[in-house]
């Protein structure tokens, strides 16, 4: 997905990883990680988004497996992904709604 | 006391738990830097240890798919304490978590070694777990029990130090049935307890696979003597180690071997092979054999009056319909096998929640001798019950959501996690599952249609074994969609056969109204009730359900 993907003004980026210790996604804001997808840093040029991988690629001790991979900036000017699998990525797991986890958490012996 | 997985002795135990404590090291090593990500990847995997979408993955096997109850609880246990209070049962019968933390996996690793279960070799180019009938100790057409084999294989591929860096994964399955029930023409080695002029053996089928090119297994040797079983392993082994590629990943499994090479000039390798193998072979694996007979003796079954059975089934027609859909026969009259489908509507293919994993721990303690099975379709099986218990059995797994009446019908749905979770997956494929039992279910077809094998996979990597589903589903990415290729007429059972490709793939609302159509043109078609559809297809062929799928070709 990100294989071949240059960042532009009409095809803007973000970088996005796994966070290492705990696993969840994380995207790449400033030098740091958020969780907050709506937070990622949208990257619109080709050598600033490079650096930016080089720099996230650097920080192998906070997250695994940083890639580049195509955005659209949204109505309120905050990145959204273009693809399903970065959606999912994004709202988690498709298969059970928020009240059957807080079930499954609650029903805890 | 008749203990359904007779492994967890000292010496067992002393080893996971110095596996465990070397992994605890190399997670510590990875968090303060001494390892690279590309260092620990393959040390974490050798544990079970995947990253996927949205978290780490456990994987912990389950031999054979057998599970005492203090395992199961275990599972729970596991599940509420590191997890999101589910597991994820898979076809390989291994569970998979889908929440853990990396820094907590260690933690969990040595509880599950406390009850004798781990992830060795759930991953990396090993021998994997292996695979049984979950039937096995109590089927009525079962030959000889396949557990001891199994736990035999087990011990013996457990570290096996020639066999840790195979050109690519490798799974063994035995089955012991007149009819096979381990689908062993999909496995690496497929292994059937037979007879013949009085002599138990096996019959050895190598090359079987699924995946992107999917092949079915040949038998390399029709008849096997029993004694030989290891060397004749051990030789299939070593001549694929030695002749198999490692040049290219997705050319790497036994089955390209056997294609590249051809099946005659496997053998005469694997036939020259055995010959040396079983000179080095001093009849100790005999001995350890004749020691797991004994501990894998049947449990004492009592005498089993069935009229109060008979009197629920006549007087509950929940009950009967759960009887006789889920019900299996078993060689001890009064006794049945029971399967627990993890397939009720609305839920997740093969998930279970801890706390239904611990009724199940419960039930199986009070009634059922102790013994769990999963099962190669991503269900639990209680193997001994006796038919007198079953309505009170009944009303515990109804009160959990476990007595869904659909075991081998339309909703019994094997689907592999997809998108939702796997990071390799090109598309959804609980969803698709979801709808489609949900759609058969609320037009009340599910019983008139009858036999039904419908199978998932969520990429080409096909854990879902669609090639063997009598209708087959694959989702993939078109062009940022997610679409769905259907394959029809595959069976990995009486007949191992490969479904057929219908033709142009569907967009997801698409797919329930195409296999709606299928479903239509069968029971037009069909001779009578007890023409399943998977023999309507054999009768007739592709070309009316093809007519069905793409009624604007037609
Ligand atoms: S078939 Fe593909 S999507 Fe499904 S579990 Fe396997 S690798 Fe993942």
């Amino acid at each position: 997905m990100s294989k071949g993907f240059t960042p532009s003004p009409a095809t803007p980026g973000v970088i996005t990883a796994n966070d290492l210790r705990m696993g969840h996604c994380v995207w790449m804001r400033d030098d740091s990680w958020t969780a907050d997808p709506s937070q990622a840093e949208l990257y619109e040029d080709q050598a600033i988004a490079e650096l930016a991988l080089l720099n996230a690629i650097s920080q192998a001790g906070t997250v695994v497996g940083p890639y580049l991979v195509e955005a659209r900036r949204g109505a309120d000017g905050r990145p959204e992904p273009t693809h399903f699998r970065e959606e999912f990525r994004r709202t988690g797991p498709t298969n059970y709604t928020d009240d059957q986890q807080a079930e499954f958490e609650a029903s805890h012996v | 006391m008749f203990d359904a997985r007779p492994q967890h002795n000292d010496q067992h135990r002393e080893y996971l738990h110095h596996r465990v404590a070397q992994f605890r090291q190399q997670v510590q090593r990875r968090l303060d830097g001494s390892l690279t990500e590309e260092e620990f990847r393959p040390l974490r995997l050798k544990n079970g240890v995947y990253l996927q979408l949205h978290a780490y993955m456990l994987r912990v096997a389950i031999p054979y798919g057998t599970l005492n109850p203090d395992q199961m609880r275990m599972l729970a246990h596991v599940a509420d304490t590191w997890d999101r209070g589910y597991g994820h049962f898979t076809t390989r019968t291994n569970i998979q978590y889908h929440w853990p933390k990396l820094v907590d996996i260690p933690d969990a690793l040595e509880a599950l070694a406390s009850v004798g279960i781990h992830s060795i070799q759930t991953s990396g180019n090993t021998i994997r777990n292996i695979n049984a009938d979950a039937f096995a100790g109590a089927a009525a057409d079962e030959i000889e029990d396949p557990r001891p084999w199994a736990e035999l294989l087990r011990r013996w591929s457990t570290d096996h130090a020639e066999f840790q860096f195979l050109p690519r994964k490798f799974k063994i399955s035995v089955s012991a049935g007149k009819q096979d029930r381990s689908a062993v023409s999909a496995y690496d080695i497929g292994l059937r307890i037979v007879e013949q002029d009085g002599e138990r053996g096996f019959q050895v089928w190598i090359g079987g696979g699924l995946g992107r090119t999917p092949i079915l297994g040949q038998v390399v040797r029709e008849f096997l003597p029993q004694a030989d079983l290891l060397p004749y392993i051990e030789a299939i082994l070593s001549t694929y180690n030695l002749t198999g590629r490692r040049d290219n990943k997705w050319k790497a499994r036994i089955k390209i071997t056997v294609m590249e090479r051809g099946l005659d000039a496997m053998r005469a390798d694997i036939e020259e092979e055995f010959v040396r193998r079983r000179a080095e072979f001093s009849g100790f694996d005999q001995e350890i054999l004749a020691g797991l007979r004994a501990e894998f003796a049947a449990p004492e079954f009592r005498d089993a009056p069935t009229e109060a059975y008979e009197a629920a089934r006549a007087a509950n027609p929940g009950f009967r319909s759960w009887t006789d859909t889920n019900l299996h026969e078993h060689r001890i009259p009064g006794y049945a096998s029971a399967t627990v489908t993890l397939k009720a509507p609305g839920v997740t293919p093969g998930d279970a929640t801890s706390a239904q994993m611990r009724l199940i721990a419960d039930l199986a303690e009070r009634f059922g001798h102790g013994d769990i099975r999963i099962n190669h379709d991503q269900n639990i099986v209680l193997p001994h019950l006796r038919k007198a218990d079953l309505p009170e059995i009944y009303a515990a797994l109804r009160e959990a959501g476990l007595a869904t009446a659909n075991a081998g019908k339309i909703s019994d749905i094997i689907s592999c996690p997809g998108m939702d979770y796997c990071t390799l997956a090109t598309a959804r494929s609980i969803p698709i599952a979801k709808d489609i039992a949900a759609h058969f279910r609320a037009r009340g077809l599910e019983d008139d249609i009858g036999e039904m094998k419908i199978r998932i996979s969520g990429c080409i990597n096909a854990c879902g074994h669609h090639h063997l589903g009598h209708i087959g589903i694959l989702g993939l990415d078109r062009a940022g969609v997610e679409n769905y290729q259907i394959t029809l007429g595959g069976d990995g059972y009486e007949i191992p056969t490969l479904g057929q490709r219908a033709g142009a793939g569907f967009p997801a609302d698409e797919v329930v109204p195409a296999i709606d159509r299928v479903m239509d043109a069968y029971l037009e078609l069909r001779e009578g009730p007890d023409e399943r559809f998977i023999d309507t297809y054999r009768r007739l062929g592709v070309a009316p359900f093809k007519a069905a799928l793409y009624p604007a070709n037609a």
